[in-house]
């Protein structure tokens, strides 16, 4: 009997351990614990080691002058901003690069996407072969082959006059830059941004106008054309009536460069142009993937109910096909994010080149600059994640 | 499915013709799927197409409301001939029902949205008549108390019988089956037939692809007979079981009625 009385703690043990949910728990505790003493061990690793080189981690220098010009800046900024400015004209460069990107790379995409399933052979056939060289290619070629081809087989600024590469002599394109008119609103011109909210705002009603109406009487009125009309039309009618509010500044030639207007530089458009090319090809082979995926029993399906084609493809196939583009098309977003940061090879002052970059290399603070980037990319992916899934969410299907 | 005797009160079969197929042939590339189809079907009709796979009866039925194109001869379904202009094709569309072998309903929408679906964005139908009317030919299949589930949670013969509901909300003037109970487990067979026997008591020209013998029996009053992309026999149902004249229909009856 004594030496049953002795076994039974580690009985209990053993009991503990078999349990199933006993275990996960420890297992749990177990894990945590690696993880806490993980992270302190390599924390106070980095720490020591740049004690020991002579260097703290401190942010100060994010208010020291920057020192360096950028090319291409959405705020102000000279050489003698802090780099902290030097950073937040990086991210807008990024964030500009990815957003123009991704809106470019969709409708591309969805448009090459429908046009391979084309019944026409050769439309189908030109896309596949399009999407099959520029996908299976790496995208850093596709950028220095673009940047490659803007710069040196554009005229320059002089000859893009002389040799006629203008569009109706107020927009020239030249290997400076795409320089075109920029707009600068007069006082007026207030009424017509007002007029385009009014028109989206009216646009948003009389959808929800139309569908009452349907629900009430089944009449279905034209909701995309009077969109269109209250969207584009207002605004336009606006500006017309308070007599065109807007004073165009040119670019003109001055020596050897344009003066005036408004430039997309080559930087941007090659990798703009790039990105989106290249992810357009993948997004294309979702939007594929994803309206071949509904049955084609669907279709038949309304269509023996009498409901005409475009009816089919907005009530029946396109909710459908979304749910299976929506998920891969979530990390063709985060993709053309990310690998935005290959600016740094055409010389595009993205956040990369910027604050990891020059910045890093002027100042040596390379753990505090590589925090920092990596914070704005995790940023960026986990907002754009967080949309796709709210998204994915409001269309998926229910079943069971 | 009872074995007793049905009644036939409601099934009449009047002189007026309603789908025409003449000298219709079809090929599938170098196919040759019909060969000289001729059939006439007037209004009250129940016709049950049988025939070993492969011999072109669903192809036949598709080619009714154009889910499959013919490329010689004529179609015409009430008066209206099926031709490339897509307004003949809706207006036909609209006036002819279909279920298909494997349901085909729509797994985004409830089940009373499938049924509405067609009522309000073809006929312009008010939501509210429109639910009404579904509610209505949903408790006619017996399964009102599913309207507002989706079709991933109903059972198979449940899922057909929403998709004969939900044709019926067209109110079609013919309804087309194309094999409705064999992608059915055994026991949900019977449920669905026995909806199919209501419509036709009610007078329902119906065109059935169906390897269901004892529902031609009782509900037919024409069996057609199809092989190799021809019509080869028709006959009444208790002419064509006991008294088969080519060989072909013999050697088919035998196959499926003892196995």
């Amino acid at each position: 009997m004594a030496s049953m009385e002795q076994t039974a703690p580690q009985m209990d043990l053993l009991r503990l351990w078999r349990d199933k949910n006993a275990r996960a728990v420890i297992i749990q505790i177990l894990t945590i614990a690696g993880l806490f003493f993980f992270t302190f061990w390599i924390v106070s690793n980095a720490v020591t080691n740049l004690e020991t080189i002579g260097k703290g981690y401190s942010f100060d220098f994010l208010f020291e002058p920057a020192g360096y010009d950028i090319n291409q800046y959405l705020i102000e900024y000279t050489n003698r901003s802090s780099h902290l400015t030097a950073a937040v004209v990086g991210l807008l460069n990024t964030l500009l690069v990815a957003v123009t990107g991704i809106i470019l790379a969709t409708v591309v995409g969805f448009i090459l996407g429908v046009l391979r399933l084309s019944k026409n052979l050769l439309m189908g056939k030109i896309v596949y072969t399009y999407i099959e060289v520029v996908r299976n290619v790496p995208v850093l070629l596709w950028i220095l082959l673009v940047h490659g081809m803007l710069i040196s087989s554009l005229p320059s600024p002089k000859a893009s006059v002389s040799d006629g590469w203008d569009f109706l002599g107020v927009s020239f394109l030249s290997n400076r830059g795409f320089y075109l008119p920029q707009p600068n609103p007069e006082p007026a011109f207030w009424a017509t941004v007002i007029a385009f909210f009014l028109g989206i705002a009216g646009a948003v009603v009389f959808r929800r106008h139309a569908r009452k109406v349907q629900d009430a009487t089944g009449k279905i009125l034209p909701v995309f054309w009077v969109s269109v009309a209250a969207i584009l039309g207002l605004p336009i009618l606006v500006f017309l009536v308070t007599g065109l509010p807007i004073v165009w500044s040119f670019p003109e030639l001055k020596g050897f460069n344009f003066v005036g207007g408004f430039a997309i530089k080559p930087e941007f458009m090659a990798l703009t142009l790039a990105l989106s090319l290249y992810t357009s090809s993948f997004i294309a082979e979702n939007v594929r993937g994803g309206i071949l995926a509904v049955s084609h029993g669907q279709t038949e399906a309304a269509h023996a109910l009498g409901i005409s084609n475009s009816r089919t493809l907005q009530l029946v196939v396109i909710p459908q096909a979304l749910r299976v583009i929506i998920p891969p098309l979530t990390s063709q977003y985060l993709n053309l994010t990310k690998n935005s940061s290959l600016a740094i090879a055409v010389g595009y002052m993205d956040i990369v080149a910027t604050i990891g970059g020059i910045s890093l290399n002027q100042t040596g603070r390379e753990m505090e600059c590589m925090t920092i980037v990596l914070l704005v990319y995790l940023c960026f992916s986990l907002l754009i994640s967080a949309f796709m899934n709210w998204y994915n969410k409001r269309i998926k299907l229910i079943e069971r | 499915m009872s074995e007793a005797a049905i009644d036939t009160s409601g099934m009449k079969v009047t002189d007026e013709v309603v789908i025409e197929i003449q000298h219709m042939h079809k090929w599938y590339g170098e196919f040759h799927v019909l060969k000289n189809v001729n059939l006439t079907v007037n209004r009250g009709e129940r016709i049950v197409i049988c025939g070993p796979s492969g011999s072109g009866k669903s192809t036949m039925i598709r080619c009714i409301n154009r889910l499959e194109e013919h490329q010689q001869g004529h179609i015409l379904v009430d008066g209206i001939e099926l031709t490339n202009d897509l307004k003949n094709i809706d207006a036909i569309r609209r006036e002819v029902g279909m279920v298909f072998q494997h349901f085909n309903l729509f797994p985004h929408l409830t089940v009373l949205e499938n049924c509405t679906l067609a009522p309000i964005w073809v006929r312009q139908t008010p939501k509210k008549d429109a639910e009404e009317q579904a509610m209505h030919f949903l408790s006619k299949v017996k399964i009102p108390d599913q309207a507002h589930k989706y079709p991933g949670q109903l059972s198979g013969g449940q899922q057909q019988r929403v998709a004969i509901a939900r044709s019926l909300c067209m109110n079609p003037r013919i309804m087309l089956f194309d094999e409705p109970t064999s992608a059915l487990d055994p026991e949900m067979i019977s449920e669905v037939l026995d909806t199919m026997i209501e419509l036709a008591q009610e007078g329902m020209t119906m065109l059935c692809v169906t390897h269901e013998m004892g529902f031609a029996r009782k509900v037919a009053n024409r069996v057609i007979f199809m092989d190799g992309g021809e019509i080869i026999e028709q006959n009444e149902p208790e002419e064509f079981f006991t008294n088969p004249q080519s060989e072909r229909t013999k050697l088919f009856l035998s196959q499926i009625l003892n196995h």
